[in-house]
């Protein structure tokens, strides 16, 4: 048995991707900055894909720029925001306690140069509100950036309600959609998106690229000085295979998203059901306003680590927000977040199954979840201690 | 290459003396939560040599494996052996660890060093210095 319920860190490229990807590592290889044929060819490629991704997104061609991914993007877009800010006399910014380390680093670095920063919280399930949002932007504040949705825990913020308070303000507003898109409906119109930030390999596409929306009248600052490719604001000869196979990725992720998202809702739900029956254990984030394929759990008792190795025995691909996972001391800053202890959050399960899945490989998981559970607590320390009455139980 | 040498995964699956020793002449317990990996151990000794050791792990591979192997290289030693263990030779036993993962293996050094205190506050007059 091998199930990869780990789509959240990557996916398996799709076969359209990777045959959209083919004729430009073989046949049409040349520059799309050369002036000849075979150039031309590459660059029409380059611009079909720029259309294409902006189709799936309701933006302007001329508003998508190719970038390495979405860490890249994270980072472009909110630097270009906070020195298009600082020119004018504007160093604040408001996020929140969540977002993904490409974007609260970006912020560090700033907070480091001057700028304010202000993290608003998230409720105990993981979503932000738009009230709180619109309650930390001041007069100075220069952007809002916040995910469209968790990488972790999966919850989908009310990005349209954040934007439109942004716009009544007149702040420029960023969201990291790399979970989001081509999951779930994106629009940067019906979302009041100003910036936008995806990733290819997080919806079948290869990994190393990705795009950055900008709406037309944000001004971007280059991350990469050079050449004039992408409108001169990200030099470098573009990963024309890369981006051909991305945008052929999104158009078929787009096209199938009812599909896949009502068959994922479905698998995902039944294997929150099947966890919730493990004894102290909870859900981590909203029960419905979530992604298609997560599913997020802690369980009183057990670290995580142990429990992703044994489950790896048993063929199956997760992840986990402990300490011992990620190779710091602190468990997931998105797990302490929303208030789980660090006690808690260390034994947490990250499971995001893909479209392929079956229900019976979603019943596999929830056997072998209960198992492993049931086996690291039967010689865990803290566990003889709850189940003894000396300690308390959390969950 | 994978995270583990194959000793590390050999003892995290199969770890051995997993348990508790009811009426232990020594107890000690080491972590906390905060950190993530917490270990219990359990000693029994007759006549100055460790005749019986279980411990109780919640952590990583690292730390189980750890706590599994120290049992192993304590069982049967006199007491004074098991004072000297130290989390080099826990790690060297288990053909190696990840750097970052060391600090687990020195809670496996720590537990014991606490279980034979525990040893020693409830028989001072075994105490050598
Ligand atoms: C929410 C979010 N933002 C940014 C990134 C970074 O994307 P990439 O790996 O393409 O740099 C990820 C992926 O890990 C993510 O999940
Ligand atoms: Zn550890």
């Amino acid at each position: 048995m091998f199930i990869y319920a780990d789509n959240a860190a990557t996916t398996k490229m799709s076969r359209t991707a990777i045959e959209a990807m083919l004729p430009f590592l073989d046949g049409y290889y040349g520059n799309p900055s050369s002036l000849y044929a075979a150039g031309q060819k590459a660059k029409e490629a380059l611009e079909s894909a720029r259309a294409d991704i902006a189709r799936c997104i309701g933006a302007d061609p001329r508003e998508i720029i190719f970038t390495s991914g979405g860490s890249e993007s994270d980072n472009q877009a909110v630097l270009s925001a906070a020195f298009a800010g600082a020119g004018k006399g504007k160093k604040h910014i408001v996020s929140d306690t969540i977002e993904h380390h490409a974007v609260l680093h970006t912020l560090k670095k700033l907070e480091r140069e001057g700028f304010e920063i202000t993290l608003v919280p998230v409720g105990e399930n993981g979503i932000v509100r738009a009230e709180d949002i619109k309650a930390a932007i001041r007069d100075d504040t220069c952007l809002v950036t916040v995910m469209y949705a968790n990488n972790e825990i999966g919850t989908i913020q009310p990005v349209k309600e954040i934007g439109a308070v942004c716009r009544e303000r007149g702040v420029v507003f960023h969201t990291d959609a790399v979970q989001a898109v081509g999951h779930i409906p994106v629009d940067v119109n019906a979302d009041n998106i100003d910036l936008l930030s995806a990733s290819a390999h997080k919806f079948r596409g290869p990994k190393g690229v990705g795009f950055l929306y900008a709406r037309r009248g944000v001004r971007l600052y280059n991350l990469i000085e050079g050449g004039a490719q992408e409108r001169g604001k990200r030099a470098g000869t573009e990963n024309v295979a890369g981006i051909a196979a991305m945008s052929a990725a999104l158009k078929e992720a787009v096209g199938n998203m009812e599909a896949n998202s009502k068959k994922l809702c479905s698998l995902r739900d039944r294997l929150i059901k099947g966890l919730s029956e493990i004894p102290h254990s909870a859900l981590n984030g909203d029960a419905n306003r979530r992604l298609p394929s997560n599913v997020n759990f802690c369980f009183e008792g057990i670290e995580g680590e142990s429990l992703l190795l044994l489950l790896d025995d048993k063929g199956i691909c997760a992840s986990s927000g402990s300490a011992c996972t990620s190779g710091s001391l602190d468990p997931s800053h998105v797990l302490l977040a929303i208030g789980r202890v660090h006690d808690v959050a260390h034994g947490s399960l990250r499971l995001t199954p893909g479209e392929d899945a079956t229900e019976a490989e979603i019943d596999y998981i929830i056997d072998s979840v209960k198992e492993v559970v049931e086996r690291l607590r039967g010689f865990s320390p803290v566990w003889r201690d709850l189940v003894a009455g000396k300690k308390e139980f959390i969950l | 290459m994978a995270l583990y040498s194959e000793k590390v995964m050999d003892h995290f699956r199969n770890p051995r003396n997993v348990g508790v020793i009811e009426n232990a002449d020594g107890v000690g317990e080491v972590g906390n939560a905060k950190c993530g990996d917490i270990m219990k151990m359990y000693l029994k000794i007759d006549g100055g040599v460790i005749t019986d050791v279980k411990f109780e792990t919640f952590g990583c591979a690292s730390a189980v494996a750890s706590s599994s192997m120290a049992t192993e290289l304590i069982k049967g030693q006199p007491v004074e052996e098991a004072m000297r263990l130290t989390n080099k030779a826990v790690a060297e036993a288990l053909d190696g660890l990840p750097d970052y993962k060391m600090h687990c293996s020195v809670l496996a050094e720590e537990a014991i060093k606490n279980a034979l205190d525990d040893y020693y506050a409830k028989h001072p007059e075994l105490k050598k210095e």
